[in-house]
């Protein structure tokens, strides 16, 4: 269908402004590929009525768990072209970077197979490719494979990992977020093909606290790059920035947002009590010429973000204060941090329940006892301040009969009788 | 008897270190510090040279002819290579400084826009809206567009008093994770799912149905000898999620469904702790195709943050200094009884102390 035989009378509306128009593109794509312009019809439809005309379902590419997200519409007689218009999750290139060359490849199965249209990038860090029918979409998949591109994440599995641009373009870095991505994806890449989980479980990769990669709200597991040691200072540097700037300037927007009050200015030179720095990147950020991150670089491994659904909104918390991440060895401590959470909560943890969850569930303290960590003041923002604690020489077993160690009283599981057995007065 | 398929699987990411640019394959962990060229560009210093970032506006669902003017101007300028960010801004990475001038020049006829670097807003992150979700309250992409159409001298300048990080969820599902930016568009469902009893039946599983709904408000029930489901509409609270599992009870509601507002999210760790959002405006009504209340809402907080916040005080910072009451004094927005939390930890949100402000 020719472009001008589109009628779009409230879509058209979207084509003016300084901001990149999707409906100009889509509209010139729609010369092309019918699909897309009843695509854009069918939208035309949803402004108009205000009503969506998609409804998801469950298809797998053999072999496969997740990676495809199915959409049929309910236009389908209307709108043959988008009755089936299903999207695949790539794996994207960790960092985001690629080559021409590379994602022309990807064009070019899209145009052969689908639509032609993707979304770089979806909220889980994959690549999107829109609009595949049912037979399409496995051919598409092959040709994918074939390219060396592999299938995303969906469904109750690990999820595909995106993270920050890392030392790729980032002085800041901690640690290498784009090699850490990679290692996660393709030593668990069974756990993100066969979904096995209670739910979805998702890493994100910031290098440093700025957390580009918005890891600390949007993942189950963020992995945030911070370091132990001092803040590197170049005096010099801080001195020609002190002239630049002002005296003034410098401690109105340095030290005096300092969240410790730990970095003092002395004349021209920066001195920090760095016992008392937390790390959290605001002089760095704005004196980047000057200071930079110690040198003892790891990560911080958090737990549990994630979104309102279902139990409410949830950013993650601090679970291993710092982990390095520099070696071999490094690696495969933090990887056995990760199997042991995927057992304990795999085994207890309920259907659709993400870890975070389950964690306020049955409380950080038998969390931590089922993974195996000591509880450690840098995981709560204070102590308890309520005296209903449940000292465990006294508490009943829970959790299949294991000893009840750290118990939280609110979200008790139910009391089991033969929990009791031997044991009633 | 299947026929047995030879393939290629469990293939994980293409290896990056081909996606690298050469300087940056030299630099790989060894930048020094990087300087600011002005809105959208940037010099990143490493140990044998620099690396040039010319960052530039994208829709994010963009086509193959998109893509291919894209990567025709990589080829010409950045030797090919370019990434994309976080927020779904397209980064072309240059060798050559000259060719910086050029490329935006192409960029701009082409379109786009150069800038969201520093102290300005980045692309919106946003959701797959009417465009391709099943649950979706109103749509994201034209919503984006929209919003940012009205925005977007904020994103080729950088005459904000910090970054400002704009997101839009077309549901409560909120895929778009909007509960940590300065300002989230939130698209909302108002009125329960409505259960269509003749194919529920055939189409849904009864226990994942019941087991779906956060607030147990799903029950089983037997509607003319066949199995469906009842909902006790008091304790729903439309988030959408049996939707999802059963496609019998959709919950769109053209009438009522709409937008809400929310401020003060936060991410990053620089002076003050990651935060929520927090709600502004709980009901915009729902109007495509350009969201006129939507769009002057949210331009109205971004001026009044501009005009207000102390250089690097983000949204939610500003608004912590001057108290919530001077919040919505100054942005004329009313204070009802939606804006008190009525969930789970929901008095952590109620005010302690006798820092009243006047």
């Amino acid at each position: 269908m020719p472009d001008n035989e589109l009628k779009l009378p409230l879509l058209d509306q979207l084509e003016e402004g300084p901001w990149p128009s999707f409906v100009k593109d889509l509209k010139e794509q729609a010369a092309r590929r019918p699909q897309v312009g009843q695509l854009l019809e069918q939208l035309e439809q949803s402004y108009e009525n205000r009503w969506d005309y998609w409804r998801g379902t469950a298809i797998n590419v053999p072999g496969y768990g997740g990676g495809i997200i199915a959409r049929y519409s309910d236009l389908g007689e209307k709108f043959p072209q988008v009755a089936q218009f299903h999207t695949i999750r790539v794996i994207e290139s960790p960092g985001f970077v690629y080559s021409a060359d590379a994602l022309r490849q990807l064009c070019d199965i899209s145009e052969e197979y689908g639509a032609g249209i993707m979304q770089l990038h979806g909220m889980t860090g994959d690549i999107l490719l829109l609009g595949y029918d049912n037979e399409k979409m496995m051919d598409a998949c092959e040709a994918l494979m074939d390219n060396g591109w592999d299938l995303g994440g969906s469904g109750n599995g690990m999820r595909t990992i995106p993270c920050c641009i890392g030392p790729a373009r980032c002085e800041m870095a901690c640690y290498d977020t784009l090699m850490l991505t990679k290692y996660l994806t393709d030593k668990y890449i069974g756990y993100l093909h066969r979904p096995e989980f209670p739910y979805k479980f998702k890493f994100k990769l910031s290098g440093c606290g700025n957390d580009c990669a918005n890891s600390v709200s949007r993942s189950d597991m963020p992995v945030i790059g911070t370091w132990r040691d001092d803040i590197q200072v170049d005096q010099e540097a801080v001195t020609r920035f002190v002239k630049e700037m002002g005296q003034e300037w410098v401690i109105g927007n340095v030290t005096s947002r300092c969240p410790t009050r730990c970095i003092h200015l002395n004349g021209d030179q920066i001195e920090i009590d760095n016992r008392n720095c937390v790390r959290c990147m605001h002089c760095i950020n704005v004196m980047h010429l000057a200071l930079a991150p110690g040198k003892d670089r790891g990560a911080t491994l958090l737990i549990g973000g994630k979104r309102t659904v279902r139990s409410g909104d949830m950013v993650a918390s601090v679970l291993v204060p710092f982990q390095k991440l520099d070696s071999d060895g490094a690696y495969r401590a933090f990887s056995g941090i990760v199997e042991r959470i995927w057992d304990f909560w795999g085994e207890h943890g309920n259907e659709h329940e993400r870890v975070g969850e389950f964690i306020d569930r049955v409380g950080l303290g038998t969390f931590l006892d089922g993974v195996g960590l000591e509880p450690d003041p840098q995981m709560v923002a204070n102590p308890r301040s309520n005296p209903f604690i449940k000292f465990e020489e006294y508490a009943a077993p829970r959790l299949d009969g294991e000893p009840h160690k750290a118990a939280n009283v609110l979200n008790r599981e139910p009391d089991r009788e033969e929990d009791y057995e031997g044991e009633q007065p | 008897m299947a026929t047995e398929v030879e393939r290629k699987t469990d293939i994980g990411p293409p290896s990056y270190e081909q996606f690298l640019h050469p300087i940056i394959k030299e630099n790989y962990g060894k930048w020094k510090y990087h300087n600011n060229l002005g809105p959208g560009v940037l010099e990143h210093v490493g140990e044998t040279g620099s690396i040039f970032t010319v960052r530039v506006s994208s829709p994010r669902l963009v086509s193959t002819n998109f893509l291919n003017m894209i990567m025709d101007l990589a080829d010409k300028y950045s030797d090919g290579y370019f990434r994309f960010t976080s927020r779904n801004n397209i980064e072309f990475l240059l060798a050559n400084k000259d060719n910086i001038e050029p490329l935006k020049q192409e960029v701009e006829a082409n379109g786009l826009l150069v800038g969201g670097t520093n102290n300005a807003i980045s692309n919106i992150v946003h959701t797959q809206g009417w465009v391709h979700c099943h649950s979706a309250a109103t749509d994201a992409s034209g919503l984006v567009k929209s919003v940012m159409d009205e925005l977007a001298e904020y994103f080729t300048s950088e005459k904000l008093p910090a970054k400002l990080r704009v997101a839009v969820a077309c549901c409560l599902n909120m895929c778009g994770a909007v509960h940590a930016s300065d300002i989230a568009i939130l698209g909302v469902h108002r009125t329960p799912p409505k259960i269509d009893n003749q194919t529920l039946p055939n189409l849904c599983e009864i226990p994942t149905t019941v087991a779906s709904c956060p607030n147990n408000a799903i029950r089983p029930t037997s509607i003319e000898g066949k199995t469906t489901v009842k909902v006790d509409e008091d304790k729903c609270m439309y988030c959408g999620n049996c939707y999802t599992v059963c496609p019998a009870m959709p919950l769109a509601d053209p009438l009522n469904d709409g937008v809400s507002i929310w401020v003060g999210g936060k991410i990053c760790n620089a002076r003050s702790e990651p935060m929520f959002t927090k709600l502004a405006i709980p009901y915009l009504p729902n109007n495509p195709p350009r969201w006129p209340e939507v769009t002057s809402a949210v331009k109205k907080i971004v001026e009044i943050y501009a005009d207000n916040a102390k250089p690097y005080e983000r949204v939610g910072e500003w608004i912590n200094r001057i108290g919530w009451p001077r919040f919505f004094d100054m942005s004329g927005i009313e204070f009802t009884k939606y804006h008190l939390d009525d969930f789970r930890h929901a008095g952590t949100t109620y005010r302690r102390s006798l820092h009243n402000r006047y």
